[in-house]
């Protein structure tokens, strides 16, 4: 070597490097070995007879079927605000400094948490069982008004009840943990500034903890709006009821359940979507720059500009939120 | 005792401490600290770390209680009232309410990173005090135009230099008009080369003659700013005087050791 090649590394190194890349001979044996098993599948729905696609398509506009899926819907909201509002109570009186209120929280997070929801909502279902009448009064003194159990709550508000009150337990739980997520830190410059205990939670510690908070509630909808079909155990005419009103009566049970199940994928398929923007309504001022939409993401994949990773560089805690 | 509640005067300390004792379950942090800081002067404390002085800052705002002494800001106790002669623990809102008078600036800046700088020096004003949002907003500019970062009002603090991020707390402290400000080594997580613009803009406080009492390492500031200084070590002022005399001429071994090692 003479000493005019040093520093000289490679003679073109303004250049951009041209490089044969590794090759995944792995991936197209694998990718050829899924292609076969997803034509298997194919063959195997269309040729089986016991699909029944011709009910399926009838049976996924039945007016019966519809009507059991705006209950479904119903009920799953709902149950949801119950939920989230609850947990958010729950999980303040839980984090009080007054041992009345955060012991309260405790008992009712132990029990709701602690026994079946399926229990829970024959529970509510029966409570004409064990109080015949409802009333408001003096305790253990006159009372004012009274109405029949049975007419205060109807299956739907015994499976609101059971679903509802159940999900608080579980939300009181993910609100604490956002809650306790905030640093410290916030609390005492809030409270510095001469803010209110209650100022501080709703203006500064709650939008924070919402970052942590959303993913999970996300994942609480989906898994509420499957639950929701437990109401069928007390002849709530919800979704699958329907579905099962439908086959015990035709019995056509696997393209009715195929049916039914379309319409559980699509509406799971639509909140996965709608947690992803509120993820990233909620992301603000956590990130720099905002992950783009997966709109965004289409039309830079079409312009040709570069994807920016996006959700894996967020928030910790984001990932991993709403599929099931 | 009962002594320290007097309806404030111009001449009284704005904050005076007796034999103020503190401690987490067994560990002791403050062994008994007297001191005063007169109104309109900058009171530097410093001291190595662990030696209590962040702590006693904490608690005359009353983010830490204390256990023992005596505590008063412009003649008011801190976090307590005198009735007769027993002493009755503030509500909560009783405490929010002293709170308003009195600024605090953090190591951390815990700016709220959910708002702009805008939306950060404005939330105490319109949620505590219940100020007109537009009055507020012209107020907030103005403040954020004093701390140099007019041009910084929409952006939110994750966009902001460390610097910049301690400049907008000092002036979302300032926009409660506070009689007091504390500062929590302020330059003490910033960049070398940030510490300047934030020093400038307490220099400036300080020559309005706003009360501040400083925590801090900069031991540059509190000989040029300073008009009084303790060092503290383990719990109790070692030292006290004049900056330019306790800086350059310190009469304890343990100041001399400390100042030896910083300066």
């Amino acid at each position: 070597m003479n000493s005019s090649d040093r520093g000289e590394v490679t003679p073109g190194r303004h250049e951009n490097i041209k490089a044969v890349p590794v090759r995944h001979p792995g991936r197209w044996a694998g990718a050829l070995v899924v292609i076969v098993l997803a034509l298997m599948l194919l063959h195997a729905l269309i040729y089986n007879p016991a699909f029944e696609w011709n009910v399926v398509g009838d049976t996924l506009f039945d007016s019966q079927i519809l009507h059991g899926l705006v209950v479904t819907l119903e009920l799953t909201a709902l149950a949801m605000v119950m939920g989230v509002l609850g947990g958010i109570i729950l999980a303040v009186m839980r984090l009080s400094p007054n041992p009345l209120l955060s012991g309260t929280a405790w008992f009712y997070i132990w029990v709701f948490r602690g026994t079946p929801v399926l229990v829970q909502l024959v529970f509510w279902n029966f409570l004409a069982a064990i109080w015949a009448k409802l009333s408001i009064g003096i305790p253990f003194g006159p009372e004012f008004v009274s109405t029949s159990t049975n007419t205060l709550i109807p299956v739907f508000v015994a499976a609101l009840l059971g679903l509802g009150l159940n999900e608080a337990a579980y939300m009181a739980e993910i609100v604490r943990g956002g809650l306790q997520s905030v640093d410290e830190g916030q609390t005492e410059a809030a409270h510095a500034l001469g803010m209110s205990r209650a100022a501080t939670l709703r203006r500064i510690v709650l939008p924070q903890a919402m970052r942590v908070i959303i993913p999970p509630t996300g994942n609480e909808t989906i898994s509420m709006l499957k639950t929701s079909s437990l109401a069928s155990v007390i002849a709530l005419e919800e979704l699958y009821q329907a579905g099962h009103n439908i086959f015990s009566r035709t019995f056509q049970t696997i393209p009715v359940l195929i049916a039914v199940s379309i319409w559980y994928l699509l509406l799971t398929s639509i909140l996965t979507i709608g947690q992803y923007y509120i993820e990233r309504y909620y992301a603000r001022g956590a990130n720099r720059t905002l992950p783009p939409t997966p709109l965004g993401r289409l039309r830079n994949l079409f312009t040709g500009k570069p994807v920016p990773s996006g959700k894996s560089d967020v928030v910790p805690g984001l990932e991993g939120g709403g599929h099931v | 005792m009962t002594g320290l509640v007097q309806p404030p005067t111009s001449d009284q300390p704005m904050v005076k401490a007796e034999g103020v004792r503190k401690s987490y379950g067994l560990v002791e942090v403050l062994k008994g600290i007297d001191l005063e800081v007169r109104r309109n002067e900058v009171f530097c404390l410093i001291g190595p770390s662990g030696s209590g002085k962040s702590t006693f800052l904490r608690c005359i705002n009353h983010l830490e209680k204390i256990n023992g002494g005596f505590l008063s800001v412009d003649g008011e106790l801190v976090g307590y009232r005198m009735k007769g002669d027993k002493l009755h623990e503030l509500k909560d809102r009783e405490v929010a309410l002293k709170r308003r008078d009195i600024g605090m600036v953090f190591q951390r800046f815990n700016l709220f990173p959910h708002m702009t700088a805008l939306e950060n020096v404005i939330e105490a004003p319109v949620q505590v005090k219940k100020e007109n949002r537009t009055d507020a907003k012209e107020r907030a500019m103005a403040l954020l135009e004093r701390v140099g970062l007019a041009d910084k009002a929409g952006n939110y603090p994750t966009q902001l230099s460390g610097g910049q991020q301690q400049r907008v707390a000092i002036a979302r402290a300032l926009a409660m008009k506070p009689k007091l400000m504390l500062f929590d080594e302020p330059t003490s997580a910033l960049d070398p080369e940030l510490v300047g613009d934030v020093l400038d803009v307490m220099r400036g406080l300080a020559e309005e003659g706003m009360t501040m009492i400083v925590v801090t390492h900069e031991m540059g500031f509190a000989r040029e700013v300073g008009d009084a200084l303790v060092f503290m070590d383990g719990g109790v002022v070692v030292e006290s005087g004049h900056p330019r005399d306790v800086l350059t001429d310190p009469q304890h071994e343990r100041t001399k050791a400390f100042l030896s090692k910083v300066l």
